[in-house]
Parts: structure tokens; C-alpha cells; sequence
């Protein structure tokens, strides 16, 4: 647990040195959506219509942007092979970075999205079930991710081709996601895809980082 | 536990290689050959469906196509799996063998619904149907399955690397298989796997039945052509290869 917390606390520390390529995805997520309303030039109506999935898109795009960080520049410093080495299990120690990961990207990202579903003239009674629908999906994402980081951690430019392994993976979140928003704003109860998206989530954080620590340990090798 | 020499021998790329090469004659000849008979049984023999009439003849192809995409990827999965847990670089070569022909008849298996999507729903291709998206995040994993392959130079690492992924993408198989009972989609549920057998009277199941075993037949032969290339391209400089090459020259 003390490796976790050590992991944990030092990428939070070098995410915060950094913090102005936090703001990146950020600012990507905000012309995204700013760029939709342009090119459709809708009603209000027909805007409240296509918000969700246009949210839920840009979130997932936005999130893209920050995976370079997850492992690349502790693989180019060599800081990630002295984690390897610790007698730590990697698990452990991919669990912390991808929490920090999701803490430092994820949340301020989810953050933004109840704001522009605001903007969108979405009904502000759907908004909790929003920004909750994200973040039960937010570890899941961050799992993915970290996979798509930790495939291509080998790779001198990774960059483009991670798009194509982890996009096609979130689908079953953006499904469900969108399910349950467009059930709130329906006014209909959107407990059975908020479960499904939690049950994702505990399957994703006790199964993903083994994978993840497998593939760091093979991009590493 | 020992377990049996033909057991270990199917870690030997020598051996393999000539096994496939005695099987594949054989399972070439009827696969093609079911396939024949199949064809022409099922679209000429077999009597027009009450409902759809002579479009349901379709059935002959999609679906078959359809499970072999679907096989195809759980046979990468697995081999990448073995290939990865105990090294077996034979392994390694399968699963790459595999990937190209699961993309295809996946692609098919879109291609064939979408034809028999058009007289039946009235629409080639629609967008959010679970059984049509999750039958395409299929074809995307075979796709990003070789992209990231081709990104390596260095063959073991792409081997390891990308078992990984083929193993973390067979979750998407049950899911699409069961697409059809899960959510509500425009695609029918399965005919052959309905509740209290088959939904079809046997002389229309009987061609069906023959087009899975010539569809399973054409693939593993297939299969192991492309496994004996790939075999070929890993093992180039061996002795046996060489001597192979000397054998077979005319």
C-alpha cells in the first residue's frame, strides 16, 4: 500500500509541475464543442437533441490527448524500469498511476461537461445523472487508456495508432453513458445503465492493470 | 502429468509445417468441395421461406461468414494467449495467421448483412443497431490488431505486444454473439441456437448445416496455408527450410 500512495503522491507532484499541459485536453474538449454548433448551425431544440452524444464524444476524444504522459516521458527518463525493478508488483504501481492519471485528466474534464451540457440547453434536471454516468465511467476509460499508453509505450510515435487500439473499445461506455442520460432526460429512472457502467468499472480496475503492467513489462523488455 | 509426444510436437515449426502441408489437401478438397454442394443445394434445391421469400437465401452465406470472423478471433486470442504465457513462438505465428482472414470474413459478414439488410429492413446500414456496431468494433480490433503489429520492428516484441491486445478484445465476442438478445435490434436472433432446436425444417437445414462445415473446413485450410508462409518467413534460414527448398525444386 505504501508503494501505491508513494507511486500515487509522486505523479500527482509531476502532473502539478506540468500543469499547463493539463489544461490541453481541457481547451481541445471546448473547441470540440464549440466547433459542432458551428458546423450543424442548429435550433436550440435540435442542439439539446445531439448534446449528449456530442459531449460524450468530445469527452472521449479530449481524453485521448492526455495519454502521452501516462508512461512516455517516465519510459524516455528511465524512471518507469526503476519501477519495474522495485519489489513492488507492478499492478500495484499501474493502479496508482492510472488513478492519478484519471485524477489530474479525467476529473477536471468531467468537471467542464455538466457546464457545456448547460450551454447545449440541455435540461438541468439531467445534469447530476451526467456527470455521474461519466464518472462511473471514468475509471474504465482511464483503464483503457492506459492500455492503448502501455501497447505503444515501445513505440517511438505511438501516438497515432492508439487512437485506433482504445476508441473502439469505449463503446460499451458511450452506449450506456448516453443510455442513461437521455432516461433522465426523458424523466425515467437511469439506474440499469448507471450498474452496467459500474459494473465495468470494478471489471476494468481488478483486470485491467494486470494487463497494463503486462504490457509495460513487454514494451520495456 | 506427461503428456503426449504428438503434444509437444505441435511446438515444432518442422513438424507443423508438414502436418499442415498433408492436412491441407484434404481439408482444401471438402472444404471446397461441401461448399460446392452447399451453394447449389441451398440456393437452387432448398424451397423459398414462407416469409422472406427468396431473399432468405442469404442465410446460405452471412451467418457462416459471420461465425468464422467470430472464430477466427477467438483462435487469435487463444493462440496469442498460449503464445504469451508460455512462449511458444509457433503460437505467435498462428494468431498472426489468423488476424487477416478473421478481418476479411468479418468485412464480409458486414458486406452479406448489409445485402440482406436492404430487401428485409429497408435499409443497408443502420447506425447504432448493437448487433451491426459491435460486428464493426470486431472488424476495428482485427484492424487495430495489425496496425500496432506493423508498427514494431522487432518481431517477438510485436508478437508479445499484440497478444495482449488480442486477449483483451475477446470480451467483444460473447458480446457480439448475444447482441441480439440483450438489446433490441433489428438483426434476428439465431436460428440455428433457438430455443427447442432449430427454427427450420430440415431440408433447409441441411444445406445450412453443410455451408458451416465447408465454411469451417475453407478456413482452417486457409489457416494453415497462411501458417505454413508465416513459418517459412520465421524460420528462413533454418536448415530444414533450405533442404525443403532443395526438395520441392523441380
Amino acid at each position: 500500500m505504501s508503494a501505491f500512495h508513494a507511486v500515487f503522491a509522486r505523479d500527482l507532484r509531476v502532473a502539478f509541475r506540468r500543469w499547463s499541459e493539463l489544461a490541453h485536453p481541457l481547451i481541445f474538449f471546448l473547441i470540440v464543442v464549440a466547433l459542432f454548433p458551428l458546423a450543424l448551425s442548429p435550433t436550440t431544440q435540435q442542439l439539446r437533441e445531439v448534446g449528449t452524444g456530442v459531449l460524450w464524444v468530445a469527452a472521449l476524444l479530449s481524453s485521448l490527448l492526455s495519454l502521452d504522459g501516462l508512461f512516455r516521458s517516465d519510459a524516455d527518463d528511465g524512471s518507469l524500469e526503476q519501477l519495474l525493478l522495485s519489489p513492488a508488483p507492478m499492478t500495484i504501481t499501474v493502479l496508482a498511476k492510472v488513478a492519478a492519471h484519471a485524477l489530474v485528466t479525467l476529473l477536471p474534464l468531467i468537471c467542464l461537461v455538466p457546464v457545456t451540457a448547460w450551454s447545449y440547453n440541455m435540461p438541468s434536471a439531467a445534469l447530476p445523472t451526467m456527470a455521474l454516468a461519466l464518472l462511473l465511467a471514468a475509471p474504465t476509460l482511464s483503464v483503457f487508456i492506459a492500455l492503448g499508453a502501455a501497447l505503444t509505450v515501445g513505440l517511438r510515435r505511438g501516438g497515432s495508432i492508439v487512437g485506433l487500439l482504445v476508441l473502439p473499445l469505449t463503446g460499451p461506455l458511450l452506449i450506456f453513458g448516453t443510455r442513461a442520460t437521455d432516461l433522465s432526460i426523458n424523466g425515467e429512472p437511469p439506474t440499469a445503465p448507471l450498474l452496467f457502467l459500474a459494473a465495468l468499472a470494478v471489471l476494468a480496475v481488478s483486470l485491467g492493470p494486470v494487463a497494463i503492467a503486462a504490457a509495460v513489462k513487454v514494451g520495456l523488455e | 502429468m506427461k503428456l503426449p509426444r504428438w503434444f509437444h510436437q505441435l511446438g515444432s515449426p518442422p513438424y507443423v509445417y508438414r502436418l499442415a502441408e498433408r492436412l491441407s489437401p484434404w481439408l482444401g478438397g471438402l472444404g471446397c468441395g461441401l461448399l460446392a454442394v452447399g451453394t447449389v443445394w441451398g440456393l437452387v434445391i432448398a424451397p423459398p421461406d414462407y416469409q422472406q421469400d427468396e431473399v432468405y437465401r442469404i442465410i446460405y452465406i452471412h451467418p457462416q461468414t459471420a461465425y468464422v470472423g467470430m472464430m477466427a478471433y477467438v483462435i487469435m486470442a487463444v493462440a496469442a494467449g498460449v503464445g504469451f504465457v508460455w512462449r511458444v513462438k509457433l503460437a505467435h505465428a498462428a494468431a498472426v495467421s489468423a488476424a487477416p482472414i478473421g478481418a476479411w470474413f468479418t468485412f464480409c459478414a458486414l458486406c452479406t448483412g448489409a445485402i440482406w439488410g436492404k430487401p428485409t429492413w429497408g435499409t443497408y446500414w443502420q447506425w447504432g443497431d448493437p448487433r451491426i456496431m459491435f460486428e464493426a468494433l470486431l472488424l476495428f480490433l482485427f484492424l487495430g490488431y495489425l496496425a500496432l503489429r506493423g508498427a514494431f520492428d522487432d518481431r517477438d516484441k510485436a508478437d508479445r505486444v499484440t497478444a495482449i491486445l488480442a486477449v483483451v478484445g475477446v470480451v467483444n465476442v460473447p458480446i457480439v454473439h448475444y447482441s441480439v438478445e440483450w438489446w433490441n435490434s433489428l438483426h434476428q436472433t439465431s436460428t440455428l441456437l433457438s430455443e427447442g432446436g432449430p427454427a427450420m425444417t430440415s431440408d433447409m437445414l441441411i444445406p445450412f448445416l453443410i455451408m458451416f462445415a465447408g465454411f469451417t473446413l475453407a478456413f482452417s485450410w486457409l489457416l494453415l496455408r497462411r501458417l505454413q508462409a508465416e513459418i517459412i518467413e520465421r524460420e528462413g534460414n533454418a536448415r530444414w527450410i533450405r533442404e525443403l527448398a532443395v526438395e520441392g525444386a523441380p
